[in-house]
C-alpha cells in the first residue's frame, strides 16, 4: 500500500515528466498550441530525428556545452577552495561560535536569489558602485565594462553556490577527530605538515561530495548567465531556455535537456556513490 | 579542570602513574606535558631543557592517546612511519625501524591494513608503536586499557610493563583504575582536584595512604578517626587512621584499646576471602577481611576485633 | 590563517548584500548613487501592488508546496529506510534521488511537458497557474525531505520501536507515538527547506507558470531584466530581516531545545 503510493508520486512527478521530455526530442515542431507533433499520435509513430540532427548540425550547441562545463568546473573549484577554508574556520571557532559563522554564511542564500543577482548588477553595471567610487577617486578615466562579462557570471555563480561547499565540508571538518590532528603534531608534523596529511586526506571525500554538488547544478544554470553573462555566451542552460521561450521550438529544448542529463550522468553517479559512504 | 600548585619528577626510565577521578586534573597534566595546554604558571623541564613554551612537534615526548588518534587513511605502517617522516629520515631507516616496532609489538602480517581492519588490542599496539617510533624520552599513555575488552586489560598491561622495560623509556600514563595504577606502575602519583595529594611506590600508598581522601579514593580501607567511638592506641599521634580490612582479626575477647566489640551485618564469601561488615555500639560499620577456610560468624552475632597498633595508618588530613 | 580566510569569504558574500541594504536607504532614483537619507522606496515597495501580489503568491504556494512535499518526502524515506531490498528498489532510490541532481531547466521543461501532456490526455490541468506550479515545487521540495527523513529513519534505533510494539501498541500506534515524534525534527527541517526552495524558485515557476500566476522571484527577475530600481534594495532590506528574524527564532529555539552540554574533558 505504502510502497505503491510511493512509487505513484514518483512515477507522476518524476519519471513519467522525464519519459516525457526524452520523448518529445524525437517530436517536431508544429503551428498551433502547444507548438509540437507528438511523436506518437493516433496513427502510431510520426516521430522525427529533427531535433537531434538540429543538435550536432554545427558547433553552436557543442560550444554552448563546453563553455557550460567549464564555467561550472570553474566555478566548481573556486567554491570548494574558498569553501573549503571557511568551512575549516566555522569548524575550528569555538563550538558556541560555530551556530553563528554557519548563520552568517546562509543569511545571504535567504535574502532571495534573484536580489543577490541584483545586487551584482548595482556592483558591476558601468554607473555602478564600483565604477563610480573608482572613478571618483581618479583611478580610471572611463567606466570599466564589468557587467556581462565572464568574469560577472563567475562572480554571481560562486556567490550563488558558496553555501552548497561550505556546509557539507563543515560537517565532515566539524565531525572530525581532534586528536588525530594532536597525534600528528606530537609525532612532529608542523601545522601545514597536519593540514596536509591528516586533515585535507580524511577530507577528501567530502570535498570531491562538495565539487560534485556545485558543479552539477551550475552545469545547467540559467538565470546568473542571463543577468550577469555577456548575451553572446551561450550556455547549455541558456539554449535551452531560448529554445524553449524565445524560439519555441520545444523538440529542440528536449532534446537539448536529454544530452545535458546524459553528459551530467557521470557526476550524478559519482556523487551518489560518495553520498552513500 | 584546572592544576594547582603542583609539582611531580620522573626518573630516566621510570613506570609513573597518575591515578585519579574524573576531574582530577590528571588529562590536563598529561596535556599539558605534551604541550597541547600551555600552562598560566609554571614550566615543564625535559632532561634539564624547559620546554613549556615549545610546540608539541618540538618536545622529546609523545603521546598515546585513548581513543589512539589512529590515522584512518592510513596504513599500520604508515602510521607507525609517520613521525619518522617528519623527522625525515631516510627511507631505508624508517622501514628498518618500522620493522623493528612491528616486531616488538607482535604486528606481522598486519602492515598493509587499515586501523579499521584491527581489533581493539592490535589497535592498542599500533598506537604504542607509533608513539615509540622516534625513541622520545618519555611516552604519554592517556587510559591506555581503557578501550580494551576486560579480559585483554590484565595481560595487556603486563606487556605494556615490560616494554617499558625494554625501551628504557620513562612512562607516564594517566588512569582511573587504581588496580591498573598500582600493578605497573613504580610509583603512583594520586590526583585530587586539580592537586598531588600523594605521590609514592604503590606498596607504600596502599599501606600508608597520606589523606583521608587517598584512603577513600583507594577504597576497602576503614578510616577511624581519633577520639572517635573506638578506643585506639596508635605509634604515631595523627588526627585519623587508615586499617585495612585485612588487618582485622576475630578474636575470642576485645582488648580495651585498637580492639572492639561488634555486630555482623553482612557476610559475603568471596571464593579467596569472605568479607564481613560489622557494625560497633555508636560507630560506623567496619569492613573486615577474613581469609578463607576461617570459620565465618552467623549474620546478627555478637563478635569481637582487634587490630595491632601498627595496623594504624596514620592520615594527615 | 584559518580566520583570515573565514573573514575574507563571509566579506565576499556579505559585501554585495550590505551595500545593496545600505542605498535602499538613499533618496536617489538611481540605485547606488547616495542621495541623502530617505525611506521613500521603503514606501515605494509598500504601494507596489503588483509585487505585493506576487509576494503573496509565492508564500502560499511554497507554505502548500513544502506541505505537500513533506507528506510525500515522509513516503519515499520511509520507503527507502524501511523497505529492505524490494524489486525495483534501485530504479526507486534513483527516481527519488533524481530531482536534487537534475538541473532547474531540465526539470522545469520536463514538468512543463508532463502538464501539457496530462492536459492533452485528461484536459486536466485545465490550465497552467499556481496549481502547477505547487505541484512542480512539491516534486522538487520532496526529495530533500526524503533524503533527511531516511537518514533520521536509519539512524533510529530500532529497540525504540520494537518497545513499543512489545508494550503492546500496535503498528499504527508505534508510528504515531514513537517513530513520528522522534522524526519530527527531520520533518520540520524538510518543511523550512522545501519553503525556502519554493520561495527561491525562478526556472520551475517560469516554466510550468500561465498568465496571471507570477511568483515572486519570476516577478523579480522580469523587473531586473528591465533595469534595476531601488525598490528591490528596499526588499532585500526586508527579506534579510525577516530571514534574519526566523533564524534568530530559530536559534533561541534550539538553544532551549538543546540539553545539558556534554562536560568538558579534563
Amino acid at each position: 500500500m505504502i510502497r505503491t503510493a510511493a512509487w505513484l508520486a514518483l512515477g507522476l512527478l518524476v519519471a513519467a515528466p522525464l519519459a516525457i521530455v526524452l520523448g518529445m526530442g524525437f517530436g517536431s515542431v508544429a503551428p498551433g498550441v502547444p507548438p509540437v507533433r507528438w511523436p506518437i499520435g493516433a496513427e502510431g509513430w510520426q516521430g522525427s530525428l529533427e531535433a537531434w540532427s538540429l543538435l550536432f548540425a554545427d558547433g553552436y550547441y557543442l560550444d554552448a556545452f563546453l563553455r557550460a562545463l567549464r564555467l561550472a568546473a570553474l566555478t566548481a573549484t573556486l567554491c570548494l577552495v574558498i569553501g573549503f577554508g571557511m568551512a575549516l574556520g566555522i569548524a575550528s571557532a569555538r563550538p558556541e561560535r560555530q551556530l553563528l559563522l554557519l548563520a552568517l554564511v546562509l543569511l545571504p542564500f535567504w535574502t532571495g536569489f534573484v536580489l543577490r543577482l541584483s545586487a551584482w548588477v548595482g556592483l558591476l553595471r558601468d554607473s555602478g558602485w564600483i565604477n563610480t567610487v573608482l572613478l571618483s577617486l581618479g583611478l580610471i578615466e572611463a567606466p570599466l565594462a564589468l557587467l556581462y562579462t565572464e568574469g560577472a557570471m563567475l562572480a554571481g555563480m560562486v556567490h550563488g553556490y558558496l553555501p552548497f561547499a561550505v556546509l557539507p565540508l563543515y560537517a565532515t571538518l566539524a565531525r572530525r577527530d581532534p586528536a588525530l590532528e594532536e597525534a600528528a603534531a606530537d609525532l612532529g608534523a608542523s601545522p601545514f605538515t597536519v593540514f596536509r596529511t591528516v586533515t585535507l586526506p580524511l577530507a577528501a571525500p567530502a570535498a570531491a561530495a562538495a565539487f560534485l554538488l556545485v558543479f552539477i547544478p551550475a552545469a545547467g544554470e540559467v538565470v546568473i548567465p542571463e543577468l550577469l553573462g555577456a548575451p553572446d555566451s551561450i550556455l547549455i542552460g541558456r539554449a535551452i531556455w531560448a529554445e524553449f521561450f524565445q524560439t519555441r521550438d520545444w523538440p529542440a529544448a528536449a532534446a537539448l535537456a536529454t544530452a545535458l542529463l546524459a553528459v551530467l550522468l557521470l557526476p550524478v553517479a559519482l556523487y551518489q556513490r560518495l553520498a552513500r559512504r | 579542570m584546572a592544576l594547582e600548585n603542583l609539582s611531580l619528577s620522573v626518573a630516566a626510565g621510570e613506570f609513573v602513574a597518575l591515578l585519579g577521578g574524573s576531574g582530577s586534573g590528571k588529562s590536563t597534566l598529561l596535556r599539558v606535558v605534551a604541550g597541547f595546554e600551555r600552562p598560566d604558571a609554571g614550566r615543564v623541564v625535559l632532561n634539564g631543557r624547559d620546554i613549556t613554551q615549545a610546540p608539541p612537534p618540538a618536545r622529546d615526548v609523545a603521546m598515546m592517546f585513548q581513543s589512539y588518534a589512529l590515522f584512518p587513511h592510513m596504513s599500520v605502517r604508515e602510521n607507525i612511519a609517520y613521525g619518522l617522516r617528519r623527522a625525515g629520515a631516510e627511507p631505508r631507516a624508517i622501514a628498518a625501524r618500522v620493522a623493528e616496532l612491528v616486531a616488538l609489538l607482535r604486528l606481522e602480517g598486519l602492515e598493509a591494513r587499515r586501523p579499521a581492519q584491527l581489533s581493539g588490542g592490535q589497535q592498542q599496539r599500533v598506537a604504542l608503536a607509533r608513539a615509540l617510533a622516534r625513541r622520545p624520552a618519555l611516552l604519554l599513555l592517556d587510559e591506555p586499557l581503557a578501550a580494551l575488552d576486560a579480559g585483554l586489560r590484565e595481560r595487556t598491561g603486563l606487556e605494556l610493563r615490560a616494554l617499558q622495560r625494554r625501551t628504557g623509556a620513562s612512562f607516564v600514563m594517566v588512569t582511573h583504575d587504581q588496580s591498573e595504577a598500582l600493578a605497573l606502575a613504580d610509583r603512583v602519583a594520586l590526583l585530587e582536584g586539580g592537586r598531588i595529594a600523594q605521590v609514592a611506590p604503590p606498596r607504600e600508598l596502599y599501606d600508608r595512604p597520606a589523606t583521608r581522601g587517598v584512603a577513600r579514593f583507594l577504597g576497602a580501607a576503614n578510616i577511624l578517626e581519633a577520639g572517635g567511638p573506638i578506643p585506639l592506641a596508635p605509634e604515631t599521634p595523627a588526627p585519623a587512621y587508615a586499617l585495612r580490612p585485612e588487618r582485622i582479626a576475630l578474636v575470642a575477647e576485645a582488648p580495651p584499646v585498637n580492639g572492639v566489640r561488634a555486630v555482623v551485618e553482612e557476610v559475603a564469601f568471596r571464593g579467596a576471602d569472605a568479607l564481613l561488615l560489622a557494625r560497633p555500639a555508636g560507630g560506623e560499620a567496619l569492613r573486615v577481611v577474613l581469609p578463607a577456610g576461617a570459620a565465618l560468624p552467623e549474620r546478627g552475632a555478637q563478635i569481637a576485633l582487634a587490630w595491632e597498633a601498627a595496623a594504624l595508618a596514620p592520615l594527615a588530613a | 590563517m584559518r580566520r583570515l580566510f573565514l573573514a575574507l569569504g563571509l566579506c565576499f558574500l556579505w559585501a554585495p548584500i550590505l551595500l545593496m541594504a545600505a542605498y535602499a536607504f538613499s533618496e536617489s532614483r538611481t540605485p547606488y548613487v547616495w542621495g541623502g537619507f530617505s525611506l521613500r522606496w521603503f514606501a515605494a515597495l509598500a504601494a507596489n501592488e503588483r509585487l505585493i501580489e506576487a509576494a503573496w503568491l509565492s508564500l502560499r504556494i511554497a507554505a502548500g508546496s513544502a506541505t505537500l512535499a513533506t507528506l510525500l518526502g515522509l513516503l519515499l524515506g520511509w520507503v527507502l529506510a524501511r523497505h529492505g531490498p524490494f524489486a525495483g528498489r534501485p530504479l526507486f532510490g534513483a527516481l527519488a534521488g533524481a530531482p536534487l541532481v537534475l538541473p532547474e531547466v531540465v526539470m522545469g521543461l520536463a514538468l512543463l511537458l508532463l502538464f501539457v501532456a496530462l492536459q492533452g490526455l485528461l484536459g486536466w490541468p485545465a490550465q497552467r497557474g499556481a496549481l502547477t506550479v505547487w505541484l512542480a515545487h512539491s516534486a522538487l521540495g520532496m526529495a530533500y525531505v526524503a533524503v533527511l527523513v531516511q537518514a533520521r529513519l536509519a539512524a533510529l534505533d530500532p529497540r525504540l520501536e520494537e518497545a513499543a510494539a512489545d508494550l503492546g501498541a500496535s503498528p499504527f500506534a508505534v508510528f504515531r507515538t514513537i517513530t513520528l515524534p522522534l522524526i519530527a525534527p527531520s520533518l520540520a527541517a524538510g518543511w523550512g527547506l522545501a519553503f525556502t526552495l519554493s520561495l527561491d524558485d525562478v526556472v520551475l515557476a517560469s516554466f510550468v507558470s500561465g498568465p496571471g500566476a507570477t511568483t515572486l522571484p519570476v516577478y523579480l527577475f522580469s523587473q531586473l531584466r528591465l533595469g534595476l530600481t531601488p525598490e528591490a534594495n528596499a526588499l532585500a532590506v526586508v527579506l534579510l530581516g525577516l530571514a534574519g528574524l526566523g533564524l534568530f527564532g530559530l536559534a533561541v529555539i534550539l538553544r532551549r531545545g538543546r540539553v545539558e552540554t556534554p562536560p568538558s574533558r579534563e
